[in-house]
């Protein structure tokens, strides 16, 4: 059974003339314990809509999602979730911040503190454990996003865009850095973007979403070693595969 | 923010001077050249009428400062106990912002000083009547501003949340919608707490009040003695007590918000 299975799942969003927009239609994907998906395609195909809804901040129209065979619905503790915009609280430090889903738990503050103390170990950032966020850089804070994230175990750790709005030197180190601590904490990944080459880098498997309404075109398994050379011809040839499949399914509509 | 520590000379030296100056030539313009107490006592004048109203045998400024704190501190009170949850309910639930903000905009227009009538029918000459006007002058800004902060709550914020674990209203109000709002809201609460200063000497010059003690009460008894050196004297304590408020509850409210809220972005 896979850990995380979208079924049939169909999103509209309704709209002032009465006829709804469709978002997704009928999108079926099965993820597997401790997989790195990645979910790319074009601007306005729905796939941050399709990780919305999977982490319940969205309704789904019609289909299921099963987690662990459970239907899911609304948000919960067990899908961790990375937004692209800063969403680190600005009044609470970066410890306090990690352990803010332990706090949730009514976990008493010492406790919660020494609990969130390891993920700030995993993502390197001991030293600014009481500084606020508006004294991190921009990749220092998406590493306390991830940290806070994981720190509250979820089964599955949704990523929308996350390295998004950082340089592209900071980006390729947030890339290795998340590989790191994918492999370390033997998360299962699912990783909005719409860098192709990003996916290329991460994916055990990157899933082509096509725009209006957003399908699922193909699913391509990458089976290149890691840690890839952006620059070796087999990724050049794999991310050249992709964009013309992308570009495909852009000319066929 | 300026730099203390080199600048100690400018900060304390240059103000004290400017002060000293104005008081120079205030008391020469008093004494040489208006020369009439009643159109303008001099330095002096007001200096003798403090002393006399605070330490004299007859003077009340003791007892009107104690009074007219506990108007304002009454008014401050309720206030903030109706401002604050009005504006966060209407800051967070639509359908209550809805339905309440008609009535908050026709009333909030309202001089807080048109309701002494009401207020003396209604508290009769209590220290209610006067904290009441207080409160009128005091809650709509700190209604505006809890709404405001509320409303402008980063959706990012509350997504993060939900998605931890904080999905109920009570703890997204809570744990997000207070810490994110409280900039705007002491904004607020400093913006009502000098409208209701100023509220208060109306009302209870306006007689809102027991009609015996209270820095507006006794300025306008002062007045009608003539004893113009000392409702100079009200006037500066008015002016001195209504800045130290709002340096106490700066100091406050910095302490607590100053380490994360200086660059927020």
């Amino acid at each position: 059974m896979p850990l995380l299975s979208i079924q049939k799942v169909t999103k509209k969003f309704p709209r002032e003339d009465g006829k709804p927009t469709v978002a997704l239609r009928d999108v079926y994907l099965d993820i597997e314990e401790k997989e790195f998906i990645c979910i790319v395609g074009s601007s306005g195909c729905g796939k941050t809509t399709l990780l919305r809804i999977i982490a319940g901040l969205e309704t789904i129209t019609e289909g299921t999602i099963l987690l662990n065979g459970v239907p899911v619905s609304g948000t919960d503790t067990d899908r961790g979730m990375v937004f692209q915009e800063y969403s680190l609280f600005p009044w609470k430090s970066v410890i306090d911040n990690i352990a803010f889903g332990l706090e949730m738990r009514g976990i008493p503050k010492a406790e919660r503190r020494e609990m969130a103390e390891k993920y700030l170990e995993i993502i390197h950032l001991e030293q600014f454990r009481d500084s606020f966020p508006h004294e991190l850089s921009g990749g220092m804070r998406q590493r306390v996003a991830i940290a806070r994230a994981l720190a509250n175990q979820p089964k599955v750790l949704l990523m929308d865009e996350p390295f998004g709005a950082l340089d592209a030197q900071t980006r390729n180190m947030m890339q290795r850095e998340l590989l790191e601590i994918w492999k370390e904490t033997q998360k299962t990944i699912i990783f909005v973007t719409h860098s192709v080459d990003e996916a290329v880098f991460l994916a055990d498997k990157i899933v082509i979403l096509t725009p209006r309404p957003g399908k699922i075109e193909e699913v391509i398994p990458i089976t290149l070693p890691r840690l890839r050379d952006r620059t070796a011809p087999e990724f050049a040839e794999v991310r050249k595969y992709i964009l013309q499949k992308m570009e495909e399914s852009a000319q066929t509509r | 923010m300026r730099i203390l520590k080199n600048n100690t000379y400018r900060n304390i030296l240059i103000p004290l001077a400017t002060v000293a100056a104005f008081i120079i030539i205030w008391q020469i313009i008093a004494v040489y050249v208006v020369g009439n107490m009643f159109k303008l006592p001099s330095f002096t004048d007001v200096f003798a009428a403090f002393m006399r109203d605070m330490f004299g045998a007859r003077g009340t400024l003791p007892q009107d400062i104690v009074i007219s704190l506990y108007h304002f501190a009454l008014g401050m009170a309720a206030a903030l106990a109706i401002g604050i949850p009005t504006g966060v309910a209407m800051g967070w639930f639509r359908d209550i912002d809805i339905a309440l903000n008609p009535i908050v905009e026709v009333i909030r227009p309202i001089p807080p000083l048109a309701w002494i009538p009401f207020a003396i029918i209604w508290f009769g000459l209590t220290h209610a009547a006067a904290a009441f006007i207080i409160f009128v002058g005091a809650v709509f800004p700190i209604i505006i501003n809890t709404y405001t902060g509320f409303r402008n709550v980063p959706k990012v914020f509350i997504e993060a949340a939900k998605v931890l674990g904080c999905t109920k209203p009570v703890c997204l109000i809570r744990k997000i919608g207070f810490p994110s709002a409280i900039p705007s809201m002491t904004a607020g609460i400093r913006v009502s707490m000098g409208i209701g200063w100023m509220c208060l000497v109306g009302a209870e010059i306006f007689g809102a009040g027991t009609g015996k003690f209270g820095l507006g009460k006794n300025l306008w008894t002062y007045y009608n003695l003539h004893q113009m050196d000392s409702v100079v004297v009200y006037m500066l304590v008015l002016g001195i007590i209504g800045i130290s408020i709002d340096i106490l509850f700066r100091h406050f409210v910095d302490k607590q918000t100053v380490k994360w809220q200086n660059s927020k972005d």
